[in-house]
């Protein structure tokens, strides 16, 4: 899959070149840094985002060809939930009409059907009773609360495919986990989740696969236990040693690449990150890795890496 | 920097009270702003004078009453004018058609430049780029020859007078709204809704018409002064509806017969302070009703100096 | 004497509803040259506020009583009189976002300048040289000084108002989340940045943040706060592995940890509201360790262990009905 993404003047390749599969029933972390591409790797499955070429397959159909008429009825099936909870509620809106816009939008339902249907949704959300919260204002909830609300926004038209960017980063520690737990819970449900973050350890914690991106590719992919217990790539690796731990004992010595995520506008050639790479060697300058399992990984573990 | 707001804590209302209402607007604004208040309240009065202008105009002003520019008195409290006639029935019933004009131009400029302004922000592109052309394009003209050519050309009708200020007045209103527009546009929930399905019309009247809306009414407030501006304007030029009596119009039969070399201040006075009088009040209730409602107004401020220091409580 | 003394901070706003809100209960604590304080919480917490009030940047509807003795002095004695010749020069501080404040059409050499010629550190070429050597130790090349902040990244402006603090080489540095909106390397790169700068100069550090773990990396000390106090404090280590507070243990077990086993629960509840008073424990509702004088009696802070405190009935029982 690819993305043209509009930048002043020229234009970037933002994603190139990235392909996973995500089953029913399972929660795959996208991870990297800002302007490594996940979001617009997103944005592209739910077609917000033009791709230029690949395809995109949703439950065996191509849907990147697909016009507008004909993605509507899947666009149901495939929601997405924001970073900002402030943000992604229309302060004007009751709960309740948040809940209900999204069945008029595509006509299911009656008046009381959609009036159940958010009920049952606000109550998977684990904002139960449902009739506490339905006439709220969003400034009435707290931050969790108006996540949940979110969460239940896409809920009530029961997806396949649920697209959850940062989902709890502009939360309170104290209530991240509940969230991420709603989102396990579906996950069991048999939804399939594709996770966007930046933090590795939530990651680790809650998604079964990992997949990590560094400059609009995916180099490396896996297992989440796998991915972290064994990581191959060295952008992988560098990047879990800057993840600061939680007991204070374990001051590792984080292994810091020097410099910023290059501007994707100018893309080095071979190896995209070879400039900053500790182990990089001249080959690196010339070949451009594809992903594949190296020998002393799990089945499943994928890197693009010459090294490994 | 950061906002100075002390922020409460997350605990939503208590869970068996009925979640509070909104405060209503207008109080927020009269609370912040008294000026609102004054502009509202005098506004108010002279639409009231307005309607009732038949009741409570002590003459005729068709009639003449007295003499050629008879100074006022305890029968005729603004004097006559030239023709004899009360003054202050003639104010009464001139406020009648500068409040319609005003009122009913700023309308137009409202539909106009708001539909501009909704259309350019939310799609962007080429539309945004044709319709800020044509927009600028009407900025570029001047105001009043572009009135006196019209007015001459359509002739000197009310609703000729009320489109030609509505049409000229509308740009604002639209580069306004737009930029207003293109932030809301780029909201989460916008684009929510859009992934949701939702179509142009939906988003835009569901989530960015109410979103820009009280911004709307604030900018037509403001456009009501500029347009019993331009209107006292247009019949001062003489180009006004000759059979309707105005603020301008009266000024302008004032100074056109020199009621100026013959002392006759009551005759251009009183009107000319009218007008300023509406225009000021729309002029201050317009631009509260904007410091509220524009965010991009607002400014944040991070007072140094200003705490003050208090002993602990049980402190001596 | 240390270098740093606050002693029963308390911060009130003036609600425009007519209320009072009690930002800041009886803060105190101590910092040493050279040490890295932690002040760790959620937001509404007091941490900011707390650290605003040191600085005597508070607005106007703010009010404060409590000691803040900087080398035995007292700082807040006559409120901005006295605190105003030591902000930026004894006292200076990173703002939350801080990369994003920077005037964005004056060249950042100028904006590192501003403050050394407003306190008289330094003028004209002098400072102009002194703002090139700090743009350098925070690892931006001094002829980058003539750059304007859109030209620089996240980190390099965030860096630049590590400089900028530097300015008048202040004993004490406040940092409010200097890291939260950065991606993970380049916040390695800052805490890097920080830690190397306290050992350098003999700074002491006050880290705000939400984020534990980027405490536990990078602070000796840290308190936590919550809802306007601080309800425990002591070494850092200590405060992972025997915390004296349910909210310190809570707060640990809802943090996420790369190579952890443990099941990440979050606390239910959320903070009680700050303009109305609070009876008994104000953590009393999310506890899990609740107990019969919780809800009544407001638990003190008082040492618990040698450089522990905390505020937690528990405390006072014997550890076998405690637990």
């Amino acid at each position: 899959m690819g993305v043209l993404a509009r930048e002043p003047r020229r234009f970037v390749h933002a994603v190139e070149g990235v392909s996973f599969v995500l089953r029913r029933g399972e929660m795959l972390a996208l991870v990297g840094e800002s302007g490594c591409g996940k979001t617009t790797t997103a944005h592209t499955i739910l077609r917000l985002v033009e791709a230029d070429a690949g395809s995109i397959r949703f439950d065996g159909t191509d849907i990147s060809a697909l016009g507008s008429g004909d993605l509507r009825p899947l666009r149901r099936r495939m929601q997405m939930i924001y970073q900002d909870p402030y943000e992604s509620l229309d302060p004007r809106f009751r709960v309740r009409r948040t809940l209900e816009e999204p069945l008029e939008v595509h006509g299911i339902g009656s008046r009381s059907e959609r009036r159940q249907e958010a009920e049952q949704a606000l109550r998977l959300t684990g904002l139960d009773p449902p009739e506490l919260f339905l006439d709220r204002y969003p400034h009435e909830l707290s931050g969790g609360q108006r996540q949940r609300v979110a969460i239940a926004a896409s809920l009530v038209l029961h997806p396949d495919l649920l697209v959850a960017d940062e989902p709890v980063s502009m939360l309170d520690v104290s209530v991240r986990a509940g969230i991420l737990e709603i989102l396990d819970d579906l996950r069991r449900h048999g939804l399939g989740i594709l996770m966007i973050t930046h933090d590795l350890s939530t990651a680790a914690r809650f998604a079964d696969r990992i997949a990590v991106m560094y400059l609009g590719r995916i180099v490396e992919e896996g297992p989440s236990r796998e991915v972290v217990d064994n990581p191959q790539h060295p952008y992988t690796k560098a990047l879990l040693s800057v993840v600061p731990k939680r007991d204070p004992r374990q001051r590792s010595r984080p292994e810091i690449l020097r410099g910023e995520t290059p501007n994707p506008v100018e893309v080095p050639p071979g190896c995209r990150f070879h400039p900053r790479c500790p182990i990089a060697i001249p080959e690196c300058r010339e070949i451009d890795p594809e992903l594949r399992e190296p020998s002393d990984a799990r089945p499943g573990h994928r890197a693009a890496c010459i090294r490994t | 920097m950061t906002s100075t707001a002390p922020i409460l804590t997350d605990e939503p209302p208590p869970l068996h009270a009925p979640p509070p209402r909104r405060r209503p607007l207008v109080w927020t604004v009269v609370r912040s702003q008294p000026q609102a208040t004054v502009g509202a309240l005098v506004l108010l009065a002279f639409v009231v004078v307005a309607v009732l202008a038949p009741v409570i105009a002590p003459y005729d002003p068709r009639e003449k009453v007295g003499a050629v520019f008879e100074p006022p008195s305890s029968e005729h409290w603004l004097g006559l004018d030239d023709g004899g006639f009360d003054m202050l029935s003639l104010m009464i019933h001139g406020a009648r058609v500068s409040l319609i004009v005003g009122f009913a131009a700023a309308l137009v400029a409202m539909l106009v430049g708001g539909t501009v302004g909704l259309l350019a922000g939310y799609f962007g592109g080429k539309t945004d780029t044709v319709l800020m052309r044509l927009t600028d394009y009407f900025i570029v003209i001047p105001d009043i020859p572009l009135m006196l050519v019209v007015a001459a050309v359509w002739g000197r009708s009310l609703t000729n007078i009320i489109l030609i200020i509505g049409l000229i007045y509308w740009t604002t209103t639209a580069r306004v709204i737009r930029s207003q527009v293109l932030s809301v546009r780029e909201r989460v929930y916008v684009q929510r809704t859009r992934a949701l399905g939702a179509g142009h019309r939906r988003i835009l009247f569901r989530h960015v018409l109410p979103q820009v809306a009280p911004l709307l009414v604030a900018i037509t407030v403001l456009s009501v002064a500029v347009a019993i501006f331009a209107e006292t304007a247009i019949a001062f030029l003489g180009l006004g509806d000759p059979t309707l009596i105005s603020w301008g119009k009266l000024i302008e039969n004032a100074f056109s017969r020199s009621a100026i070399s013959v002392d006759a201040w009551w005759a251009i006075v009183p009107p000319g302070l009218a007008v300023v009088a509406v225009v000021l009040a729309c002029t201050m209730l317009g631009r509260s009703l904007e410091d509220t409602l524009n965010p991009r107004l607002r400014v944040g401020h991070l007072s140094v100096n200003r705490f003050r220091m208090r002993r602990a409580e049980g402190e001596q | 004497m240390s270098l740093l003394e606050v002693q029963e901070l308390n911060v009130w706003f003036d609600l425009a509803s007519g209320g009072e809100l009690h930002a800041v209960q009886g803060v105190s604590f101590e910092l040493d040259a050279g040490e890295r304080f932690g002040l760790v919480g959620e937001s509404g917490c007091g941490k900011t506020t707390a650290i605003l009030a040191l600085m005597g940047l508070l607005p106007p509807n703010a009010s404060v009583a409590g000691q803040v003795l900087l080398e035995g002095e007292d700082v807040l004695a006559r409120g901005e009189r006295t605190v105003a010749p030591h902000r930026w020069r004894d006292v200076a501080m990173v703002f939350q976002g801080a990369m994003n404040a920077f005037n964005p059409v004056k060249r950042i050499g100028e904006q590192i300048v501003e403050p050394m010629e407003l306190h008289g550190v330094a003028q004209g070429r002098e400072a102009r040289r002194q703002a090139g050597e700090l743009l350098e130790r925070v690892g931006i090349p001094a002829e980058r000084a003539a750059r304007y902040p859109h030209e620089f990244s996240g980190g390099m402006r965030q860096r630049a108002a590590i400089a900028m603090a530097l300015a008048c080489q202040p004993k004490i540095l406040l940092a409010d989340e200097p890291t939260t909106a950065l991606d993970v390397m380049v916040q390695a790169q800052i805490l890097e940045l920080l830690v190397a700068l306290a050992h350098d100069f003999g700074l002491a550090l006050v880290l705000v943040t939400h984020d534990l773990p980027v405490v536990a990396q990078v602070c000796d000390r840290a308190a936590v706060m919550y809802a306007g106090e601080i309800v425990e404090a002591g070494p850092t280590d200590a405060l992972f592995h025997e915390p004296r507070h349910p909210y310190t243990r809570l707060l640990f077990a809802a943090t996420p940890d790369l190579y952890g086993e443990e099941p990440v629960a979050s606390i239910p509840g959320t903070p009680p509201r700050l303009d109305r008073p609070i009876v008994g424990c104000p953590f009393r509702p999310r506890c899990d360790r609740a107990f019969a004088p919780c809800g009544d009696v407001h638990p003190p802070l008082k040492a618990v262990a040698p450089a522990r405190v905390a505020a937690c009935h528990l405390n006072d029982v014997p550890e076998a009905v405690a637990s």
